[in-house]
């Protein structure tokens, strides 16, 4: 029974029309379609809870969809489940490597379990060790490995098969900004060799980075599918913040700002006004149509938008996911961290 | 980096069952794991080392006299009685083991995997068959210290050891099943306990069966496998034959298999 597919008719690497998922009363995907082309990062950006683990386990086999097909290079989920597992490698949220086991038993093991012989499985061990740099820490416990090891030994062992199509749940969350270059590079090395890459991130900025396509989802369902060109022009590269120093004044400032830069502001705090802006030049219009109207700053920064920005544009509603969202960049105003989690 | 070019999924030979052959190598992997993991934390073996120890000397010194009038008479009906005991012990510890097991981020990585769903699973109790045999050795041990010759010799206890640890892996379906089942490694290890106490007591193993009432009797003589089991092995040591009881235990054991093996596999497959 061994299926070889005809090469022309799935360039998809993935294809799925109206996934669900539903947990209890909780629906965690509520109707997600996703094409992503063979060759290709998509990245799939969403606050905490927005679905983007449960996603990824539908496609990866690991969970059932409720409803909806998905097809894997045109293998179906449900069917061919044992086929789609030969063409995928899962790098999970949280890292599935075996705390009791060192970085060379661990790779090892997975490699004979995908049919390696014995000394096929070491040389391969040893290439993907070193290929991550883990050569002097391959036999070290690891409860010894840093978080960034980890992350870099889950992915070296879901490349063991060299699968053409590679899920990165949050690839990037908790490392340092050099080590997350490094990760950056290693996915763009891996569709140069021809992989196909699914990855999840809370950072506009590294799906903006990678990814050829762009899909944001919130609770459950998709918000924009788009390029990250596109998706930026719809969002604007940069964001206005300020806050007026006469609360009164607000409302004034939120149509001056409004009618010059075509976008819709926010007000929270009764003086504290945010904006998209397709550029920072803008800046100074806006300040001068201010101060004609007489309007006093209390305070003016100009910063890449955040993810909850790009969700206001979006769906012209602040709030997101479940309200624990992690912002995408901390270089806001930290006078509301106290009241963060309650 | 490596430079290696993928392979398209479209010029892949690719298929959707997984071969006897594989699965056989899948379950050796796991069960090497099992043991490398095991090894490097030799406290994982206490229980099988310590608790044949305890066990044969408590039980002869405590009811030796009561039951067969000496020490001596008792040790060819309490030997094969803690063999079977500390081997199905060992088995029931299969159970928490497994729930442990189930629980850790590699489990979803596995079943991500294009390997045999079953090997998971066979991995590990296969490699609890080096548990038993550790059990079953120093059961031997110390019944040998404190005078028990078996008349049939050396081969007959080995027989004996590999049959018994063979029962229990049988068996350790049947607690793989309830760790599938449960939620947590406390509710797994306290429902493995709740079989495995009345199956290894509820038997011929410790006294003789003539005198419990009658439903525990009909139970320990005609019911329960584990009964069969160290009624075999007792004629084994002691005359180095196959007695039906041999035959009941093992076919008991097998039916164990054909049930448990399906129930726990589809279980352990499942996705939510
Ligand atoms: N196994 C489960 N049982 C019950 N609810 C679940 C389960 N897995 C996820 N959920 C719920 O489904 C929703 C989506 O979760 P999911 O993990 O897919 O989000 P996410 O986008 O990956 O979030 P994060 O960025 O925090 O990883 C959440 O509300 C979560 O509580
Ligand atoms: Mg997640």
């Amino acid at each position: 029974m061994t299926i070889t597919t005809n090469s022309t008719d799935c360039v998809l690497a993935v294809e799925a029309h109206g996934l669900v998922k539903q947990f209890g009363a909780n629906r965690a995907v509520d109707g997600v379609d996703l094409e992503i082309k063979t060759g290709t990062i998509c990245g799939v950006l969403g606050p905490n809870g927005a679905g983007k683990t449960t996603v990824i386990n539908m496609l990866a086999t690991l969970l059932k969809p409720d409803a909806g097909v998905a097809k894997i290079f045109g293998h179906d989920i449900e069917s061919e489940t044992q086929i789609v597992r030969q063409l995928i490698g899962l790098t999970g949220q949280f890292a599935s490597i075996d705390e009791e086991l060192s970085a060379t038993e661990n790779l090892r093991m997975f490699a004979r379990l995908l049919g390696f012989s014995h000394k096929d499985a070491k040389v391969k061990a040893d290439e993907l060790l070193d290929e991550f740099g883990l050569t002097e820490a391959a036999n070290r416990p690891l409860s010894k490995f840093s978080g960034g090891m980890r992350r870099r030994l889950d992915l070296a062992a879901s490349l063991i098969s060299q699968p053409p199509l590679i899920f990165l749940d949050e690839p990037t969350t908790g490392l340092d900004p050099r080590t997350r270059a490094k990760m950056w590079q290693t996915v763009r090395n891996l569709v140069q060799n021809g992989s196909t890459v699914l990855l999840t991130t809370q950072l506009l900025d590294e799906a903006d980075q990678l990814a050829d396509d762009i899909v944001v989802i919130d609770k459950g369902r998709v918000v924009a599918n788009n390029t990250p060109d596109g998706l930026k022009k719809s969002i604007g590269t940069a964001s206005l913040q300020l806050t007026v120093k006469n609360p009164d004044d607000a409302e004034l400032a939120r149509a001056i700002i409004g009618n010059l830069l075509q976008v819709n502001v926010q007000i929270a705090k009764t003086s504290e006004l945010s904006a998209p802006m397709d550029s920072a030049d803008k800046l100074t219009n806006v300040l001068d149509a201010l101060k004609d109207s007489g309007i006093q700053l209390y305070e003016v920064n100009v910063t890449k938008p955040t993810l909850d920005e790009v969700f206001f544009a979006l769906t012209g509603s602040g709030s997101v996911g479940d309200n624990d969202n992690e912002l995408a960049y901390s270089g806001r105003s930290n006078s509301d961290s106290k009241g963060l989690w309650r | 980096m490596t430079n290696t070019l993928i392979i398209p999924a479209s010029e892949r030979r690719l298929n959707n069952y997984v071969s006897m052959e594989f699965t056989f190598k899948n379950t050796l992997t796991f069960a090497y794991r099992s043991l490398v993991k095991g090894f490097k934390n030799p406290e994982s073996f206490a229980d099988v080392v310590i608790m044949p120890v305890m066990f044969t000397l408590m039980f002869t010194y405590l009811f030796g006299g009561a039951i067969s009038g000496d020490v001596t008479a008792y040790l060819p009906i309490i030997v094969p009685g803690i063999l079977m005991q500390t081997c199905v012990t060992g088995s029931s510890n299969a159970a928490s083991q497994l729930r442990e097991d189930m629980d850790k981020n590699t489990t979803s990585r596995f079943k991500s995997m294009p390997i045999a769903r079953i090997a998971p699973l066979a991995g590990i109790l296969t490699a609890d068959l080096v548990r038993y045999a550790i059990a079953g050795v120093i059961t031997f041990a110390v019944g040998a210290l404190i005078g028990y010759r078996p008349p049939a010799g050396l081969f007959a206890v080995l027989a004996c050891i590999l049959f018994m640890s063979l029962i229990a892996w049988c068996l350790s379906w049947l607690f793989a099943f309830i760790a599938m089942k449960v939620k947590s490694v406390a509710a797994a290890s306290s429902g493995a306990m709740l079989i495995m106490f009345p199956m290894a007591f509820l038997s011929n193993a410790f006294a003789p069966t003539e005198t419990m009432p009658s439903a525990i009797r009909f139970f320990a003589e005609h019911i329960n496998p584990l009964s069969k089991a160290v009624s075999a092995t007792r004629e084994i040591l002691a005359y180095g034959t196959l007695s039906s009881d041999f035959y009941f235990a093992l076919l008991g054991s097998l039916a164990i298999l054909a049930v448990f093996i399906p129930l726990t596999v589809r279980a352990y497959g499942k996705r939510r």
